[in-house]
């Protein structure tokens, strides 16, 4: 049970490698996949695009001030651009399951030696490095596009927001990678319905104070709501870390709650499959 | 001497028992089915119904039976996948349902089908699985290329996706997955189902070796009655999810063979006696597969 186990003991040596197992498993995938893994690129970079330019024809439309399009553009492109990496990550989660459903694999996988908390961590490390790596390549491909000032950016406040707002992230995440399990035809699908939730009401593209009221309180349970807002605050109002303690404090109860809570889960689900006979591979 | 009773129950495990299998029984609830009557609708199927053995460290047993009989559904809880509903399971001694975790570095497995991430070539998945083991990079790399070898498997081979390869290599690299981590209690469902005769042959060849040197105990499920005789020490026939008779290859024969000569009774013969059933007449299966 990962209750029983615990999340610091996961840190041990010997379970450092057993969870490097994965990440270099999805590393070699990932290589073996690199022409997919091209297309989610270039389908990041021309969303980016597509939405950051909605700004710059506002500008033009004179709807909005030159002023207040090199700040829309700068929202948007945070929108894009955070929304890539949450999506990567979660997507990466919830294929903790379903992969190994689509190879066949999961049989062999589960029966290995390796506590569930040492392989979500595992997992969880490579979808934070793999989200990483393609959103900064999305961010690199996009800049020459537009005149963007990162004069007032405090690199350091977005980065605690980031790095403190993963750890709720992998927690839903896990908690995605759950219905796959419990539901071996339709779990996918009820993942990407979380996913698109979470883009509605999170304030990917609009401040979520544009929101109808009831859609506004379910924002306010969403970790992404805060990571957003408290990425903006740093890159465009150059908000250091000092200055989000509140924003770094509710995302810390968030990974608190979120991360052991969906470990917990995970492993009842993983109780609850093998009584009924549904961890077994498909076809 | 053939026993047609579950092996008597002991209350402490045996350490120096590779499998002790006590009463176990596996039930899955029937789906719902729209447009089926609701009489057909409910109830459960019972796919593995109180079963008990036990096998000696170095032995292989062989288990025996028809589609859905419920072989896969026995060997899915013997891997810690599948949690009976009744019945214990101890391996050397250690009780796989209330402890997988201390269970499974000392069992693996091969199943009908390869299993493998079919992008990665056989290097990559094998290192993988050993790494999962606790194995260095290193172990794994020297290992597999010993196992690989013996097994007839090209070391080009190893280095391109698995997907290129055929059914037959592929199995065979399954193989060396699951003797990589030099299990002591080794789990083979139909490892030869589906392989051409040269495949087969050197996969047989290969348990039949390892068992000698290793003293790997090993449970083969199989509905191939030839390859049953060939490397079982014992066999048991499983119908209907129950075991029906139990014994070594030759006292089996004996068993039915009555006047007959014993050459002129071969294990399909026993099979059909002591089950009532033909081993190709496949049983019911359960809801998902699960038989």
């Amino acid at each position: 049970m990962a209750t029983a186990e615990g999340v610091l003991p996961a840190l041990a040596p010997r379970r450092v490698a057993l969870g490097w197992a994965f990440v270099e498993r999805q590393t070699n995938l990932w290589k073996r996949y690199w022409a997919w893994e091209l297309v989610w690129l270039v389908y990041g970079v021309v969303n980016t695009l597509a939405i950051t330019f909605i700004a710059k024809e506002a500008g033009q439309t004179g709807l909005i001030s030159a002023r207040q399009v090199s700040r829309l553009m700068l929202f948007l492109l945070i929108g894009t651009l955070i929304w890539a990496y949450l999506s990567a990550v979660l997507d990466d989660m919830s294929l903790v399951i379903m992969w190994e459903r689509w190879e066949g694999t999961i049989e062999h996988t589960l029966m290995t030696p390796v506590s569930r908390v040492v392989h979500l961590v595992g997992m969880s490390c490579f979808g934070i490095a793999h989200a990483t790596v393609r959103t900064l390549l999305i961010l690199a491909c996009s800049l020459p596009f537009f005149d963007i000032s990162f004069g007032h950016a405090s690199w350091s406040g977005a980065l605690a927001v980031l790095a403190v707002g993963s750890l709720s992230l992998v927690g839903l995440g896990i908690l995605t990678g759950i219905l796959p399990m419990l539901y071996p035809e339709r779990g996918e699908q009820m993942s990407f319905m979380v996913q698109a939730l979470v883009l509605l009401v999170s304030g990917v593209y609009y401040g979520v104070d544009v929101l109808p009221g009831w859609l506004q309180a379910v924002s306010r349970l969403s970790a992404a709501t805060y990571m957003l807002r408290g990425i903006r605050a740093a890159v465009i109002s150059g908000a250091g870390p000092g200055a989000q303690l509140g924003t770094l404090g509710l995302l810390a109860l968030f990974g608190v709650v979120m991360v052991p809570g969906s470990l917990v889960a995970f492993s009842a689900a993983e109780r609850w499959a093998k009584k009924t006979g549904r961890l077994k591979r498909q076809g | 001497m053939i026993s047609t009773e579950p092996t008597a129950r002991h209350p402490e495990p045996d350490h120096r028992l590779a499998l002790d299998v006590r009463g176990v029984t596996k039930r899955f609830r029937r789906r719902r089915v729209p447009g089926l009557a609701r009489s057909r609708r409910r109830g459960v199927h019972t796919a593995v119904d109180d079963v008990s053995f036990k096998v000696d460290a170095g032995e292989i047993y062989g288990v025996i039976g028809a589609n859905g009989s419920g072989k896969s559904t026995l060997i899915r809880m013997l891997s810690t996948l599948l949690l009976p509903d009744a019945g214990e399971v101890y391996v050397f001694g250690h009780d796989a349902v209330r402890r997988p975790l201390a269970v499974r570095p000392l069992l693996n497995r091969v199943s009908a089908d390869p299993s493998f991430f079919r992008a990665m070539s056989p290097m990559e998945n094998l290192r993988f699985f050993g790494r999962a083991y606790g194995l260095s990079g290193g172990a794994v790399r020297s290992r597999s290329a010993a196992i690989l070898e013996r097994l007839g498997v090209d070391g080009d081979k190893a280095r391109e996706p698995m997907l290129h390869m055929s059914r037959g290599q592929q199995q065979k690299v399954a193989v060396a997955r699951a003797f990589l981590t030099s299990p002591r209690l080794m789990l083979l469902d139909e490892p030869t189902t589906g392989l051409d005769p040269r495949s087969k042959r050197d996969v047989q060849r290969f348990v039949a070796e390892v068992r000698g040197e290793d003293g790997v105990a090993i449970l083969l499920t199989t509905h191939d009655m030839e390859e049953a005789e060939l490397l079982c020490d014992r066999i048991a026939f499983l119908a209907g999810g129950r075991i029906v008779a139990e014994g070594t290859p030759l006292d089996l024969r004996k068993g039915v063979a009555g006047a007959r000569p014993l050459d002129e009774v071969d294990m399909e013969t026993v099979f059909m006696e002591l089950t009532g059933r033909d081993i190709e007449e496949d049983e019911e299966e359960g809801p998902d597969g699960n038989g």
